[in-house]
């Protein structure tokens, strides 16, 4: 299995490792039994995203695409950053081997856990976007719905 | 620096073997089928390997057929068990939860075919019980296939145990030796073995080709059609350097069996002592009953393929589980069959040695892998709550 030369930068120098412990929000998603969790913390002032941090426990391209997904919601409203797929995760990275898709599905779902989570805290209603995890990667053997 | 720690999955061909097999590509490169002197040639030296490979595991020369390799010779006497049961109205099979998948496979599509598998337990030690067998036979059995030693934990199974009770009870029995031949003593005959595979690149031979030992007076039944070779058992023109150099890596290895066992086993020791102070560590397999060579941990709170790309990055080359199983999403079905929770075999690391590697080498992986598993659980959720439940 081969892993493009960005995958490997950015599980090798992941970018915004870490947490916050004053978070206004935080998603995980995964379980340990598909052997990927995700954890992603953000902090944010009025629609925008100001500060993130990940944790990781899962593959190369699992901690890759977590930290890519962390880059590209940095600084951006939560508007933008629901309209956020696993293919631009997929693309940033100049691609993913294709047992490794399931992982940018989980960058984006734990990316859209930590929204919900900030919007569950307002009391503003979920979109359609935020409904949870709709099981398409399969790595948990979950259903797709 | 480069420290290959991965010689379960292959090793490096010895230079004895390479010298051995070289002028059999240009010089002797005839077909030992041939009537002419220069395929005479190869077809003397085919009888002086077969021999040679006879006599180290104590059999007959007209007992061993060379193969393609380890799968080929699992996949072929487990085809030829089951048919000779089925024949005789024996439609149940035993073997056990961690073979190699080229016997477990082979079960599989059994299974589907209409026989009645018992797939046996191997416990938190990753070692069958022999009154697990016992219990197992059945009237209708056909045969017993258990693996030498497992190629992810290095287990080594009770054989000569298995053997007795199978030729007491009157029930073939087929061992994967893949893992042990070349690492360990092995004598078909003491141990009451009626089928054995070997593969030549997993004791410094090259890669392609292995072996079946067939106890004679067992009607092998041919598994590839075609040429006379094998005995008629097996057509296709034999892959003479190949054969050349499985014998010469044999004959080194079993000639320093002992010296290699030693420096291996003092290589693997001292891993495991230091990989055991690692909090949340645990050692998959008997402590003892393993492979000379075998060391495999699971790291709690981590994942195994970072963890490789990790220690790949320090010029270590591990594995984590089974090389075959590197491209599914489940965690090994050896260290499941242990009783590992899924996220705690996910985190596995598998490292074996040979007598090619160093105390400096063991040195530089102590020093550099806990550096990695910190790291790692630096960044993970799962490290994060194991630590939070201990507060």
């Amino acid at each position: 299995m081969q892993y493009s030369e960005k995958v490997m930068d950015h599980f090798s120098n992941p970018r915004n490792v870490g947490k916050i412990e004053d978070a206004d929000a935080v998603g995980e998603v995964g379980n340990s039994k598909c052997g990927d969790i995700m954890k992603i913390y953000l902090k944010i002032d009025g629609e925008k995203i100001t500060d993130v941090k990940f944790n990781t426990f899962g593959c190369g391209a699992a901690v890759a695409t977590s930290s890519m997904a962390t880059e590209l919601i940095k600084g951006k409203t939560l508007d933008e950053v629901l309209k956020l797929t696993n293919k631009a995760v997929i693309e940033a990275l100049d691609g993913l081997p294709p047992a490794k898709i399931h992982c940018s599905v989980l960058a984006e779902e734990a990316v859209k856990a930590a929204i919900a989570d900030y919007y569950k805290k307002n009391n503003i209603p979920l979109s359609d976007e935020l409904t949870g995890c709709k099981g398409c990667c399969g790595a948990c053997g979950q259903k797709e719905n | 620096m480069i420290v290959y720690a991965d010689n379960a999955a292959t090793t490096a061909v010895s230079k004895k073997s390479m010298e051995a097999m070289l002028p059999y590509f240009d010089k002797y490169y005839g077909n030992p089928s041939s009537v002419h002197q220069i395929g005479r040639e190869a077809a003397k030296t085919l009888i002086e390997a077969r021999k040679f490979i006879a006599q180290t595991l104590g059999a007959d020369e007209k007992e061993i057929y060379f193969t393609s390799g380890g799968t080929e010779a699992d996949n072929w006497a487990i085809t030829f068990a089951a048919n000779m049961g089925a024949k005789k109205g024996k439609k149940h099979l035993i073997t056990t939860k961690i073979e190699h998948h080229a016997v477990l496979y082979m079960f599989e599509k059994l299974e589907k075919e209409g026989f009645e598998v018992t797939y046996l337990d191997v416990y938190k030690d990753g070692i069958v019980k022999i009154e697990d067998v016992l219990n197992a036979i059945r009237e209708d059995t056909a045969f017993v296939s258990v693996m030498y030693a497992n190629n992810e934990i290095g287990t080594i199974q009770p054989i000569a145990e298995i053997g007795k009770l199978c030729r007491e009870k009157g029930v073939l029995f087929h061992t994967d030796a893949v893992q042990a031949v070349g690492h360990l003593p092995i004598n078909v005959k003491d141990e009451n073995i009626d089928m054995l595979s070997l593969s030549a690149h997993k004791f410094h031979g090259p890669k392609g080709v292995g072996a079946l030992y067939c106890r004679k007076g067992i009607k092998l039944e041919s598994f590839l059609l075609g040429g006379g070779q094998e005995m008629g058992k097996r057509a296709s023109t034999e892959n003479v350097a190949g054969i050349v150099g499985m014998a010469a890596a044999l004959n080194q290895s079993a000639a320093e069996m002992t010296e290699n066992e030693k420096k291996v086993k003092a290589m693997r020791d001292r891993l495991i002592e230091e990989l055991t102070k690692v909090p949340h560590s645990i050692l998959n397999g008997h402590r003892i009953k393993r492979l000379p060579g075998n060391v495999n941990f699971c790291f709690e709170g981590i994942e195994g393929e970072s963890m490789l790309l990790l220690l790949d990055m320090k010029g270590i080359c591990a594995s984590s589980g089974s090389a075959c199983t590197s491209g599914s999403l489940d965690p090994s079905h050896v260290l499941l069959a242990l009783g590992l929770p899924h996220a705690t075999a996910h985190g596995s690391l598998r490292l074996t040695l040979s007598e090619y590697n160093s105390e400096n080498e063991i040195d530089y992986i102590i020093e550099e892998l806990p550096k990695i598993i910190q790291r790692l659980r630096e960044m993970s959720p799962v490290w994060e709550s194991i630590i939070k439940e201990e507060e």
